[in-house]
Formats: structure tokens, sequence, C-alpha cells
């Protein structure tokens, strides 16, 4: 033990930097690249607003990302917590000063930038429950009083950010949540009940739903319901995917998004647009990338000997494969509308910034695989 | 405090590693639910999607094509097209259509009533389709459109074409054109991908009947619009195919002539060429203006020819029906002779009517024609020659005949309106009207009256048929080329003016039908219409022409409306005193000229009196005029190859 520990207090940089998981590095910067691709395609061929800015956030993002490898993985897990409670803070303050947007409150406005903390929170609630299964023992874990402080923690940032309202990454959040607590071992049972105290509540939580949103539930189920309306939106989606056929339109040659048939094609319905220019081997390539960063991260997991490490990237590894496949089910008509950015590849700062903050400490996992964490 | 702990950590990352093998597999499943989606959208359905993107992505507006010509024999055109000036809409592009009507209204001759209709049609569409406010503005109107058009977005001032006649001499054989109805859409297969709107269609006549090759294809134009309905470019225009034009058989200045001729009268005349059965006229009267409809009726016009006794809208010479009058003596002389009934010179003798089964049969002529054979019996029109000849002939026999001459069935192909008429005999009696038939009507339809019902252009073809030396032919209204086999007939026969050519030789070496069984009968019915036209006593010797290239030989006729009284009978009662709605219809069959056959012509007056006064003349004068252009027509047709 102090052999490891001095084997890693004496890294050096060079050390570092060559522990460095280059196959992730190289996999992300060229989805980096894609995406800039696309978002220069939604702008119709020039390098307008949405391209200029998504660019400049994916270098600094990425330059972060490569930075943060190098804290250690000990600061990390004992500032976790603390990190929980500061991204609870900003979604607290959403509440109180956030900026209102198509009829919900999900940003702060930061001067520089419009933060958005429901993203953050998906890392911060994976980070949270990874330090507090690895500090209890197995035998403590299914015990129901060691069950409370993680129900607490899940339940909180998700009624925060359910009732901005933005039920997607609630959602998405929860997911993240659950699928640490359930690699940590908490037994099926518990998941069983609270999936079935969930059907339960279900009933009384449509109640509360806002008219668009059982709308886009109901359009989900029936595209066709009203096609010029709810269903506009998977309907023209289900079109542009479909005509791309085998090898596409052609880079701007998208025909549904240039003539402005697509909706909200800079962020959720960015891998539509690129399926539309690049056809089914494009969208192929993209989802080879995903899969690509997703095997990195559990490989790192799988090299990594702390469980705050392994916790933390196999449900980070888990997290960003829901992200990406809620995304994509999405706009391939498989999932109902929900309001879900497709990691990296979407536009947005704080999306962008979530996710680099998350491969950031998978990075540092990976250089600091040997340290233990307490 | 090292040993427990690590035990502890190695029993958690077996059960992290376990759970996470678990979360692996769910991914690998979900991975391949999305690959697969995608196999069945950008794969399966690729072509789906494809049309759908596509349908998105273009929208069409199509262009009405231009209606093709009709020509007469010498090219003239007799129903051709000219531009116009027309104002659409499309209502997308408009952002107030209330405000709009109302400063259109200022610039155009627009009525509220219009608007009224406009605004309907308009929440009807779609806001991208087209919808045409008015088809034939002014050219002032336009001018001032163009002045403001600024103003009125959505506004477009359009040069189209439309039908437009030159002259309505030929109104009712042309027919006309007018707006596309919904029941036409419904029974006309041809227009279902056709319509466009503000689209005319053939509604009568050769209009109609040559609609579906005359009317042309639609073109379009087709561009790209974004998901507002905003154009952004044009990917590609159809200008469509102008529809065929058609050259006729017609003579326009014989049209007009005639046409001025019959001008007060409900008159109809038609005139055919004798061997190739080319329709040189089709006049009937009064007419009425075609161009009228071509955009949208006027309702007043409308129902003044509706109400209009000599029923302006009704094509005469095809679906006029008139018994025949004495038009048809020639078909009973020919009929008994064919059926060796009698001969040429037997007699009968005439004392102005005959009794049969107590009831009288009056001829025309009250004081008699005394001893009456085939040939007088024609140039005088002697009812009773004719009574007598009908009921030995018998009325079955002569309905032979006269069907084989081609009455009682259409003479032209396709004319919806076009009627067959009837031509009586036992067993259509039994079955129309249930009786067994009487001797009486015989003697009626032996001078061409009782059940017997004919168009004039059923007249002029039984004529035709009788002056070319009595052989079938198939008359036509649209031009063609095709050689005539009666021609070479003819030719042959003036080469060889000495070989008698018998009948299966000309069936089978001219395919000709001849519709007698000895041609010397036909020959004797020729010559007794040259009496009746050319000797003195003749019904019609009053308006005969002298000059031998002008001698045409004809036959009278006048069906009777209403039966003569007795006391109108003994006060000599004058067509002319009668109520107008009771006095005879005119007629008057003729062939010209008489040495050398070339043409056929029927005169019909309604109400007109008797045919040698009211009928003759106007057919003596067709019959210069058609003659005068027959040198003109020849050289038409040597042009084309046919010689004669």
């Amino acid at each position: 033990m102090f052999r490891t520990r001095s084997i890693q207090s004496s890294l050096s940089i060079k050390d570092k930097i060559l522990s460095l998981d280059y196959i992730l590095i190289f996999s992300i910067f060229i989805l980096g690249l894609v995406s800039i691709l696309a978002m220069y395609s939604t702008d119709g061929g020039e390098l307008k607003y949405h391209t200029k800015s998504h660019i400049l956030r994916f270098f600094i993002f990425f330059g972060m990302f490569l930075l943060l490898s190098f804290i250690q993985i000990r600061f990390w897990h004992s500032q976790s917590y603390l990190i929980y409670i500061l991204f609870f803070i900003l979604l607290l303050g959403v509440k109180y000063f956030g900026l209102t947007s198509s009829g919900s409150k999900r940003w702060l406005d930061l001067y520089f930038m419009n933060l958005q903390p429901s993203e953050l929170m998906k890392v911060g609630l994976i980070l949270f429950l990874a330090k507090y299964y690895h500090r209890i023992s197995i035998e403590n874990i299914n015990q129901i009083r060691f069950l409370f402080l993680p129900i607490v923690v899940l339940i909180a940032p998700l009624i925060l950010v359910a009732t901005q309202p933005d039920l997607g990454t609630a959602l998405l959040i929860a997911a993240g949540g659950l699928t640490v607590a359930w690699l940590a071992g908490v037994r099926v049972k518990f998941f069983a009940f609270s999936g079935l105290a969930f059907l339960a509540l279900l009933p009384i939580a449509i109640s509360f739903l806002k008219p668009y949103q059982k709308s886009r539930i109901l359009t989900f189920l029936n595209p066709e319901r009203d096609p010029l309306g709810a269903g506009y939106q998977i309907i023209q989606s289900k079109i542009a995917i479909g005509s791309g056929g085998l090898f596409g339109k052609g880079f701007l040659q998208g025909s549904q998004s240039y003539l402005d048939y697509l909706p909200e094609k800079h962020t959720d319905f960015i891998f539509t647009l690129f399926s539309e220019e690049f056809g089914f081997f494009g969208s192929l390539f993209i989802l080879f990338l995903y899969a690509i960063i997703v095997w990195r991260i559990v490989k790192i997991g799988n090299i990594t000997r702390s469980s705050f490490g392994k916790l933390y990237c196999y449900s980070f590894a888990t997290a960003f494969f829901i992200y990406v496949v809620v995304n994509m089910m999405m706009v391939l008509g498989l999932l109902p509308i929900v309001g879900s950015p497709l990691p990296i590849m979407s536009y947005g700062g704080s999306s962008m910034m979530a996710i680099m903050l998350g491969l950031g400490i998978v990075m540092s996992c990976k250089v600091y695989k040997d340290t233990p964490v307490n | 405090m090292l040993s427990p702990s690590s035990g502890n950590t190695v029993i958690k990352s077996k059960l992290i590693s376990r759970r996470m093998f678990l979360l692996t597999a769910a991914k690998a499943v979900v991975l391949v639910g999305i690959v697969g989606r995608l196999v069945s959208l950008q794969i399966n359905e690729r072509t789906k999607y494809k049309t759908l993107s596509d349908k998105n992505r273009f929208r069409e507006w199509k262009l009405a094509p231009e209606r093709g010509v009709i020509k007469d024999f010498f090219d003239k055109e007799i129903a051709s097209n000219k531009q116009v000036y027309q104002v659409h809409f499309i209502p997308e592009n408009s952002k107030d259509i209330e405000k709009l009507f109302v400063r259109l209204k200022t610039i155009l001759n627009i009525t509220d009533k219009k608007l009224f209709f406009l605004k309907k049609v308009i929440a009807k569409q779609k806001p991208w389709e087209p919808i045409i406010i008015s088809d034939n503005i002014t050219w002032s109107e336009f001018s001032r459109l163009n002045l403001f058009l600024h103003e009125l977005d959505g506004v477009k001032p359009v040069v189209s074409v439309a039908r437009m006649y030159p002259d309505n001499s030929s109104a009712h054989i042309l027919g006309y054109v007018s707006q596309v109805s919904a029941k036409d859409l419904q029974t006309k297969k041809y227009l279902k991908d056709l319509h466009v709107p503000g689209m005319t269609i053939g509604k009568t006549g050769l209009e109609r009947k040559l609609d579906q090759e005359i009317i042309g294809s639609v073109g379009f134009q087709r561009y790209e619009v974004n998901a507002y309905g905003k154009r952004i470019k044009q990917i590609q225009v159809n200008e469509g195919q102008a529809g065929k034009s058609f050259k006729t058989t017609l003579d326009f200045e014989v049209q007009k002539f005639t046409s001025e001729l019959l001008k007060d009268k409900a008159a109809a005349v038609c005139v055919m060429d004798v061997y190739n059965g080319d329709i040189i006229s089709l006049v009937s009267s009064p007419t009425f203006e075609p161009n009228e409809f071509v955009h949208g009726l006027d309702k007043k016009y409308w129902n003044s020819l509706l109400k209009n006794e000599m029923r302006p809208l009704t094509n005469k010479t095809i679906s006029g029906l008139y018994p025949p009058g004495s038009t048809i003596k020639t078909l009973v002389a020919l009929s008994a002779l064919e059926n060796g009934v009698i001969k040429p010179l037997d007699t009968f003798r005439c004392k102005g009517k005959i009794e049969l089964y107590g009831e009288k049969f009056h001829c025309w002529e009250k004081e008699g024609h005394g001893i009456v054979n085939l040939r007088k019996g024609i140039q005088r029109s002697c009812d009773v020659y004719f009574y007598e000849v009908a009921r030995k002939l018998g009325v079955d026999r002569l309905s032979e005949t006269a069907k084989k001459f081609g009455l009682g069935k259409k003479v032209l192909k396709d004319f919806v309106e076009e009627r067959a008429g009837v031509v009586p005999d036992t067993k259509w009696k039994k079955k129309f009207i249930g009786q067994n038939w009487y001797l009486g009507e015989t003697l009626h339809s032996g001078i061409g009256q009782g059940y017997f019902q004919s168009t004039p252009l059923q007249l002029c073809l039984m004529t035709a048929q009788i002056a070319n030396g009595g052989f079938k032919i198939y008359p036509r209204i649209l031009f063609d080329e095709k050689n005539n086999n009666l021609r070479d007939y003819i030719k042959h026969k003036n080469e060889n003016p000495n070989e008698p050519l018998p009948t299966d030789l000309l069936v089978s070496n001219f395919d000709l039908k001849p519709l007698f069984k000895n041609q010397e009968h036909i020959n004797l019915i020729k010559d007794a219409m040259f009496s009746s036209s050319n000797e003195p006593g003749g019904t019609s010797y009053r308006h005969r022409w002298e000059n031998k290239k002008f001698t045409f030989a004809g036959k009278t006729g006048s069906s009777q409306i209403k039966r003569f009284t007795e006391a109108q009978r003994e006060a000599e009662v004058k067509q002319e005193s009668l109520p107008y709605k009771d006095r005879d219809h005119a007629l008057f069959v003729a062939y010209a000229p008489y040495d050398d056959p070339k043409y056929a012509i029927s005169v019909l007056v309604e109400h007109g009196g008797s045919g040698g006064k009211a009928a003759a003349p106007i057919a003596k004068k067709v019959i210069k005029k058609v003659l005068e252009r027959h040198e003109l027509r020849q050289r038409v047709n040597s042009l084309l190859g046919e010689t004669i």
C-alpha cells in the first residue's frame, strides 16, 4: 500500500500525460468536429452565430476536460458532497432568480453564459451517490436507514427540475442516480417497489402535467393524431431520417432542415439533421463513436481500483449512454419528445459543460487509477 | 484495518462488476434496437420517406393548356384562341383578404356577389392554391391593375389564352366550351389528372366530341417551398402541351353565307359531298353566340336563349326531328321499283283523294293530278299516287329501304346531341306503341307523315346516296385524307364508259356497297327529281337554275304539324294565314349539278309552309355558292393527292 501510494505521488507530469486515454480523447474530438459540421449545416452552410458559438464552447470545454483530468481523484471524492450541494444551490437559484424562456424557468444568467444547473446536476448526483455508496459497507447497503439519504438527494433536485418544468432532464437525472444505486448493490426489490409506487402515483403525476406535456405523450402514441400540431416534430423528423436513405442527401443538402421543416434542429434534433445528410452509414458512424466513448469509460471503470472510481465511471458511462439513446429514440419516434440534448453534438453550453466535467472526472480516474481515495 | 477494508472492497468490486455486466447487456439490446430502427427507416422505408420529403419540398402549380384549334377545309380557324387578361390571386400571400377585396373593387369591375363566392372558394381550398378572380378583364382594367399592383399583395395579373370563335355561323356544330362543372369531373374520367382551375372544356358539338384530344396536357411549375409555404426557387417548368388541332370538312364561307340566308328563320341546312361524305355545311338557325359561354354565361342571355321559341340552342341539323314529308317519296318509289311492286309506267288516277275503309286520304292538289305515272308522281309530288304505291308496297319493305339509305339511325359518330329518328314498321309499332299496324298508317308513311321522324342530315345523306348512283357513303365532318373508293370507281367508269361493271365486281374491286338491286331504278328516281325541279309543273320549277353548271334536281316536302280540318280544306286556307306554330315545316332535298352530281343538300324551314316556296329558294342560293367554290375545293383535294 505504501508502495502504491509512493508510485502515485511520484507520478511525473510526463507519466500523467502518457496515462491519459487517447482513444477516448480522440473519439470525443472527432465527435466534436462532426458536431461542428452539423452545426454549420443547420446554419445553412454559413459560419453564423450557432456554429461560431458551438466551436468556441466545444474547444473551451474540451480544454477544460483535459485540464480536469489532472486533478487528483481524491479531490473529487472529498468534494463530492460539496459539489452536489453547490449544484443544488444553483438549482434553487434558478427557482428564484432564473430566466424564463418559452414557459419554463431553467437558466441562470451568469453574464458570460446562461447556465442550466439541471445539466450539471446530472453529474453532481452521480458524484454524490458514488461517494455515498463507496463509504458504506456492503452489509449496510440494503438497510432501510441507509436508503434514506439516497432517496432524499435523488428526489430533491428531481422536484426542482420537474417543476421548472423540465420533465426530460428530471428523468435523466433520476436515471443517473438510480444507476449508481443499482450498481452499488441495492436490491432489485427496492427498484421493483419504487417502480410500483411510481405507477401508483402516475395518475396523480399526470394530473400535474402541463397540457403540452400530456399532448406530447399522446402524440408519441399516435403522431398522426395532429400532424400539423404536436405530432409535427416526430413526423418531420422521421421523414428527414427516412429520406436520408443509405448514403444521405449530402452535406448541406438536407432539404428537411434547410427548408425549416425540422424543429429544434440545433439542439434536440441535431442527429436527425446529420442522419438526413449522411444517411444510414453516417448514423452508424455516430453510433459507433458514442459506443467507443462508452466502452472506454467502462474500461477505465474496470481498471480503477477504488469503488468510488468504479461506481462513478460505470454510472457515468451508463448515464451517458442513456442520454444518447434517449435522444436518438426520441428523434426516431421510439420515445415521446421529452427534450433531451444529444451529448456533445447538440447546441448548448451547460450540457457541453456537464458532459466535459463528467468526462474529466472519468479521465482523472484513469490517471490516478491506483490511488486510494481515502 | 487494511484487510477487512480491502476484502470489503473486493466483494464490492465484484458486485459492481456483476451488475455492470447486466447493464452492458441491456445497452447492447438497446443499441441493436436503435440500429434496427435506422434500418427500417433509412433502408426499408426510404422510398416512402423520400416521397414524403419531396412532397414537403416541392409544390406544383398547374398551368392550363392551350386548347387545339378547329379549322375548316381551307385551314381557316373556325375555333381559335385569343389572348385574355386575367386576375389570379394566391390567398396565402395576402395579409388581409377583406381589405384587398375592397381595394380590388375600386380597380376592377367585380360585383359583391362574385366576391362573396370567391371568399367561399378560398375558405375551401389550400391557402397556396391560386384562385381566378376574373378570367377576362379589359386591357384598361389590366393596365390599371398593374399600376396598383404594389399595394395588392397576392394578386397576379396573368396573360392567358381562351377559346374564341371568329363567327357564330358554325356555333351548333362546333359547340362551345365552358368552365368545368362538378358533374363533368364526376362523369369524364380524362379530366381527373387534367383539371386546372379556370380550365374550360367542350360541352356540345365538336368541342365535346374532340375534348379529350383537343384539350392538351397540363403543364406545371414546380417550386421548392419551405415549411411556411414560401417559394424558395423554381425547380422545373413544364409548359404542358397545347391540344391537338383538327381540320374539318366544313367550308367556313358557305357556313357564313348560309347562316346569313337563314338569319331570322328557324331553319337548318346540310350540304354533303355525294362521293366521300364530306360535310361541307351544317347550319342551324337561329344561332347563338358561343363566345358568351367561355367566360361564364350571363344569366339574362341564357334565359333569352331558353325562352326563344325558335330554340337557338338546338342543333336542328342533327337533333331536330321532323317527318320527312314528300322527300321520302323518292325512297317509296325506289323501294316499289326494287321490290317489283310497280313498273315505271304503271299509272294511277288522282282525283284529289282516295277513300279507304271510310277514311279520306287527300292529295295536296284538291283538283287531282289526273293520270299519274312514277315520273309525274315525283315531279308533281302526287300524294294519291304514293298512297297507291305504298298500299301495294307495304310499310315493312318501305322501312327496309329507308333504313338502308340512312334513315332511322345516327349519321355521325360521338355527337351526344345527335338523334336517330324513327323509321316505322309493323314490328316497331308493336314494340314501342303496343298496337297493330293499320293500313291507313301505311298510306301516311308513303308520303312521309305519321310516325316517320328524321333529321335534316339524314335526308341529306339519303339524297347524296341517290345522287352518287346508289352507293353507301359514310358522312364525315373531320377531314380525312384517305382515298375514297367511290372516287376510284367513278374514275374507272369515266375512263371506260362502255364497260358495264357487275355489282359483285364493284363490291370486290372497289369495296363499294351498293344500296340497289338494279341501278336503273336509281337513275329513274334521279330523272324524276330532275323533272320536279326543271320541268314545268314540277314542285320546285320556279326556283330552278337555267345555267347548266348549277342545275339541280330536287324534291320538295312539307311535313304536317296539325291535320287540316275538312272545313279548312274546303275554304282553301293558305299556310301563310295559319298561326306560326301550326304551319307545316318546309323541306327540300336536292343534288347538283344534275348531269354530274357533286353535292347533296337538304333544307328545312320550321313552320315555313310549303317546301317549294320556303325551302327551295334557300337551296338554290346555297347550291350556287357551293358549286362556285367547288374548283377551289378540288384544288385543295388535288394538292392532298386526291383526284377525281
